[in-house]
Order: structure tokens, then C-alpha cells, then sequence
């Protein structure tokens, strides 16, 4: 666990953490025994776990699903899946170090698994921009997807990213572009595929890699429209109403269960994701692999309308019923 | 007999800026006070320097499609409020008033007809509503005349004015990107021709959705295209931008669009390129530019 966290309401978590670690420490060195007083101690922990992560407001949510230590593509792809074989480049223009992909294995199946890739520090998020991809990036997914199609094989994606890079090379390389034909495109594939949305699902540099048969979030994740600061920016005219924005945008997996749109919810164990990265994977490659041979008993064609169906259902809408 | 001596009266800095809106209206590209009227009938171009004014939508729709041959459809549709969404205001305040300010239900307008004798779709994106937002309504609609068009084995004509996505409907505006690109995939496989017209602005979800996926991308003159909004990339990048950046010309130099064609060509220009594509002859009347 680093040091420093970027969650607010923790923080009573943390120090008690402390307290416990500190504690076993001078029993230790002092060779006392410390047993109860550390039991009291840790039982106090749990409950406060529980009521902290159990009633979760959707900022707090947005701050999980950000957080350093939470798993990102790269820890699932050695834990929820084997034999990873990275695959580089859009062979346009570059690699873009933001998005992972390449062939794999999920409980021995081949699929191809593609994602976002954040860094853990300053250093990594600058190789990998903080998950931010360029057109290129979209591009190269693209390029896999289109492997994966030819040769049969299920399209696994892991959705993690503030949004797409908004800069000068990206619009100039077509990012509204890139963006446009991968949903187009995913809306025309022939195999299953899936999107789990791991972290921050941020707009349409998320929903890029996101049309896909069955959409899948894991309990702390969030999936927006838009940030809850630049929501609060615009409609509340303060950054400060980030909070009231995140409540009204819905973006918490249970909302977007209750609103259709996410068919799965992977739960997270008490503390989150970035407390048990492998119980995290475990959990998800059984719903991975549970959806995975679902989609592969349907009719090619029917998967597909399937897909179809879903996408034209969401939305609301009222009009006069015809006369 | 000084009576052509008459005493000049000057002009107040208020009677200056209260020209008759109604009557003259000022092109804010080269100053040049135009009568209403007369730029109306130019389709809102500047006669002086091919400037192109924000047009209506109902003007979009007359200006492309044969006369009296457009038939509406859809106008009943109104938006649900699914995420109960209120910020300063209650979203469905905020679209009862965009309805009584713009003089419909939403962002877009669809229906079919003839185009220099063409059977087409046609959706056409209003700016006044709501910065012509992309909520349900409006995938919805640019969807079922998505759909008509494969039914009816016909083109699709979409024409954009959006500053993208509309966030009082969260999640579900997001996803009429993925819905509209779903119908888009489905004429793209039946062999289809979609033409999209970018207008100015267009930016943000409706760029990276159906905005940029047509067969044939054609901008108006000047318009503001991209993804992100000039200021977000302001803010990210620390810098000004360059003169031009994220313009229809700097589109056309990058290779985002086939061709920037003034409104006034703009029928002729459709046309044309819907007879090489469904295989037509050439239009008596229509230029191919």
C-alpha cells in the first residue's frame, strides 16, 4: 500500500491501519503480547470497512475507481488470463503506449484482450499518458479486433481511461475520426466480445472500445458522459459541485445496471479492488468465461442482431402511440 | 434660407447598436451590414464575403430537398428525463424552454424525400436547441431514419450542428453514439450511400459518431470541427492554438473531409455525388462542381 491515498474517506481506515501496524511493532520489539488489544484493534478495522465501502457515495466511487493501486489492464492480463502476447502498433502512424493488446488465453481459450493501460506514477503515466489515447491508439485496437474477427477467436476489452487525449497531434490525426469508425466497426463484428469497465469508463474515448455484446462493471468502477468536475463546470458553473454532479450523472455500476445498460456487475471485495488484486481477477475471469461461452452457444447472426437490439433499446423517449 | 442647413443630428453609440434586428443584420467576418431579406434568400452566405451565418434547420431542409417534397417524420418525440437529472435547473424545465425558444421537440429534425429527384433520408441538426445535444431524441430519430433508409434501400443524409453529447442524460447519451453507429453499420454492409454535412460547430460525441462516418464528409465553409472543444485542449496542452486549428480547411489539409462546398453548391454537390454512387446519370439541372 503506497503512502499516500488519493481517497478522502478513508482516511480514519488508514490511520487506524497505522495504529494496528505500530502497535504490533512495539509488541514485537518489546516481546509483549499484544494479541487482544491488536484483536479489538482489527475488528474495530472491519467495521469500519464495512460501513466506509458499504455505503459508498458515487464521488467516493469515482475516487476508487481512480485509484493508483487498483489493478489496471496490464495486472489482469497476468492474473484473469494466461499467455499474454502484446501486439504493437496501427500500422498508420505509431504505437500508442495507452492501449494494450494482443492474444491470450482465458481459462485456456484463445481471445484477444485489449485496454486501457494507466501508469502507477509520474513516470509511467507519462509513457502511457495517463491512459489518454491518441488516434493511433484506437487505431491499433481497431487493427486487433479485426484479428480477432478473421480468425473466430471472442474480443475481450478492459475499459480505463480519463477520455480520449484531447491535443493538438490527436485532432490533427483524426481522433473524432478514430473514435467514429471503432463503434462502427465493433457494431459489425462477427465474434462475441465484451467490455469490462475496470476503472474510469471517461466518454467516447471509453465507449471506443465499449460496443460490444455484453457490458461488464466491476462494483467500483464508473462510466460517465462526462467527468463529474467537468459536469459540475458547466451546469453548476464551480468545480466544487463535483459531488452533486456525480450523483446526478448515474455513472456508479448499480445505476447503470438499474438503467440497462451494463448487463454484469463483478462485486469488488470490502476495501476494493486495490486491496486484493487477485481475488479481483479470480472473480473476474469466472464472470468473463461464464459470458464467454454463452455468447459463443448463440447463432453467429443472432449474437449479432442481439447486439443490435440492445444498442437500439437504450435511450428514453416519449411519443403519441399511432393512430 | 438656410433651410438645408438643417442640424445634423448625430448619432448616439445606442442608436448605432439598435439597428433593427429584424431588419439589417451585421456579418461578424467583414463588418458588412446586410439587409435580413437579402441574406435570406442567399441562404444566409454574406453576399460580400461568403461568410457562412448560422442557419435554421427548416432553411437546411428547403435548401436541399426538392419543394414541397419533405415529409417530416417523428416530430412528436420528446425526451424522457431517465436519470431524473437536475443542476441548477430540472432537465425537463430546461426542455420545455429549448422548446419554446427553438420551435420543437429537439436537436434534430428527420424525414424523406426527393433530393433532385433522389429518394433520400434526411436528419437535419438544430443549434438553438440546447447546443443542438445529442440526447435520446435525437439517436433515436438519426436511428429510424437510419433504418427507414435500409428498408426503403435508399441514401441517408445527416447534417451536423452539435457541441456533442447531451450530459442531463448521462450514460444514455453516450450510448446513442454506439446506437447511432449500430444503424450506420447495417447500411454500411447493405451498400448504402451516407452522406454526412458538417456544419459549424460540430464537435464532441456527434463528431465521434455518425459526423464522420460518412461515405462522403463534406464541411461548410469556416466551420468549427473536432472532438474535443478548442478551450478543453487550451486548458490541456497550455498553449494557444494556431490560426485555423480545428477548422473545416485545416480538416480538409488533414484528410477528415472530401471537400468543403459552399451551402449555395451544397444540393448540387450532394446530388452529384449520390448519382456516381448509386449509379444515376447525370442531373439535368445539377453541376457536379
Amino acid at each position: 500500500m503506497m503512502a499516500s491515498s488519493p481517497l478522502d474517506f478513508d482516511k480514519n481506515i488508514r490511520e487506524l491501519e497505522a495504529q494496528i501496524e505500530r502497535l504490533q511493532g512495539l509488541a514485537r520489539d518489546g516481546g509483549l503480547d499484544a494479541d487482544s488489544e491488536v484483536g479489538t484493534l482489527e475488528s474495530k478495522l472491519k467495521d469500519l470497512k464495512k460501513n466506509a465501502y458499504g455505503s459508498l457515495t458515487p464521488i467516493e466511487r469515482v475516487q476508487l475507481a481512480r485509484h493508483p493501486n487498483r489493478p489496471f489492464t496490464r495486472d489482469y492480463l497476468e492474473r484473469t488470463f494466461t499467455d499474454f502476447m502484446e501486439m504493437h502498433g496501427d500500422r498508420l502512424y505509431r504505437n500508442d503506449e495507452s492501449i494494450l493488446g494482443g492474444w491470450a488465453r482465458l481459462e485456456g481459450r484463445t481471445v484477444m484482450v485489449i485496454g486501457h493501460q494507466r501508469g502507477r506514477d509520474m513516470k509511467e503515466n507519462l509513457h502511457r499518458n495517463f491512459g489518454m489515447p491518441h488516434p493511433e491508439g484506437y487505431r491499433k485496437a481497431l487493427r486487433l479486433m479485426h484479428q480477432a474477427d478473421k480468425f473466430g477467436h471472442p474480443i475481450i476489452t478492459l475499459i480505463d481511461t480519463p477520455g480520449a487525449y484531447p491535443g493538438l497531434g490527436a485532432e490533427e490525426r483524426g481522433q473524432a475520426e478514430a473514435i467514429a469508425r471503432n463503434l462502427r466497426e465493433m457494431a459489425a463484428l462477427r465474434v462475441p466480445t465484451i467490455s469490462v469497465v475496470i476503472g474510469e469508463g471517461g466518454s467516447g474515448g471509453a465507449l471506443a472500445l465499449g460496443v460490444t455484446d455484453r457490458i461488464i462493471m466491476l462494483e467500483n468502477a464508473v462510466y460517465s458522459v462526462i467527468t463529474p468536475e467537468g459536469c459540475a463546470a458547466i451546469l453548476w458553473k464551480t468545480a466544487d459541485a463535483k459531488d452533486k454532479a456525480a450523483e446526478a450523472l448515474k455513472l456508479t455500476a448499480p445505476d447503470l445496471k438499474a438503467l440497462g445498460v451494463v448487463d454484469d456487475v463483478v462485486p469488488e471485495p470490502t476495501g476494493g479492488a486495490h486491496g486484493d488484486w487477485d481475488g479481483v481477477a479470480d472473480a473476474l475471469r469466472e464472470t468473463l468465461a461464464r459470458h464467454v461461452r454463452e455468447l459463443e452457444a448463440m447463432d453467429r447472426d443472432d449474437r449479432r442482431r442481439a447486439r443490435w437490439r440492445k444498442y437500439e433499446a437504450l435511450g428514453e423517449w416519449r411519443e403519441p402511440a399511432p393512430a | 434660407m438656410a433651410w438645408f442647413r438643417k442640424e445634423k443630428q448625430k448619432l448616439t453609440a445606442a442608436d448605432k447598436r439598435e439597428l433593427p434586428s429584424d431588419v439589417f443584420e451585421k456579418c461578424p467576418e467583414c463588418g458588412e451590414i446586410l439587409y435580413r431579406n437579402r441574406l435570406e434568400q442567399n441562404l444566409w452566405v454574406c453576399p460580400a464575403c461568403a461568410h457562412h451565418h448560422r442557419i435554421g434547420a427548416e432553411a437546411y431542409v428547403s435548401l436541399l430537398m426538392d419543394e414541397d417534397g419533405f415529409t417530416e417524420t417523428d416530430a412528436e418525440l420528446r425526451s424522457g428525463d431517465p436519470l431524473k437529472f437536475r443542476d441548477l435547473k430540472p432537465y425537463p424545465e430546461r426542455l420545455k424552454s429549448a422548446e419554446r425558444k427553438a420551435g420543437r421537440g429537439d436537436a434534430v429534425i428527420t424525414g424523406y424525400g426527393p433530393l433532385d429527384g433522389i429518394d433520400v433520408n434526411l436528419a437535419v441538426m438544430d443549434f438553438s436547441f440546447i447546443g443542438g445535444s445529442m440526447g435520446s431524441v435525437v439517436g433515436e430519430k438519426i436511428s429510424r431514419a437510419a433504418r427507414r433508409a435500409l428498408l426503403q434501400e435508399e441514401g441517408l443524409i445527416v447534417v451536423s450542428a452539435s457541441g456533442g453529447a447531451r450530459m442531463m442524460e448521462g450514460i444514455l447519451s453516450l450510448m446513442q453514439m454506439a446506437k447511432t453507429s449500430v444503424a450506420l453499420a447495417q447500411l454500411q454492409e447493405a451498400r448504402l450511400p451516407y452522406i454526412s454535412i458538417l456544419t459549424n460547430p460540430t464537435t464532441g460525441g456527434v463528431t465521434a459518431s455518425y459526423a464522420m462516418l460518412g461515405d462522403v464528409n463534406l464541411a461548410e465553409p469556416g466551420a468549427l470541427i473536432g472532438f474535443a472543444g478548442p478551450r478543453v485542449i487550451e486548458q490541456t496542452i497550455k498553449q494557444e492554438l494556431p490560426e485555423g486549428f480545428q477548422r473545416s480547411e485545416f480538416l480538409l489539409e488533414h484528410g477528415m473531409v472530401d471537400a468543403i462546398v459552399d451551402r449555395r453548391a451544397m444540393k448540387s454537390r450532394v446530388a452529384g455525388y449520390l448519382r456516381h454512387m448509386l449509379g444515376l446519370p447525370r442531373s439535368e439541372v445539377a453541376e457536379t462542381a
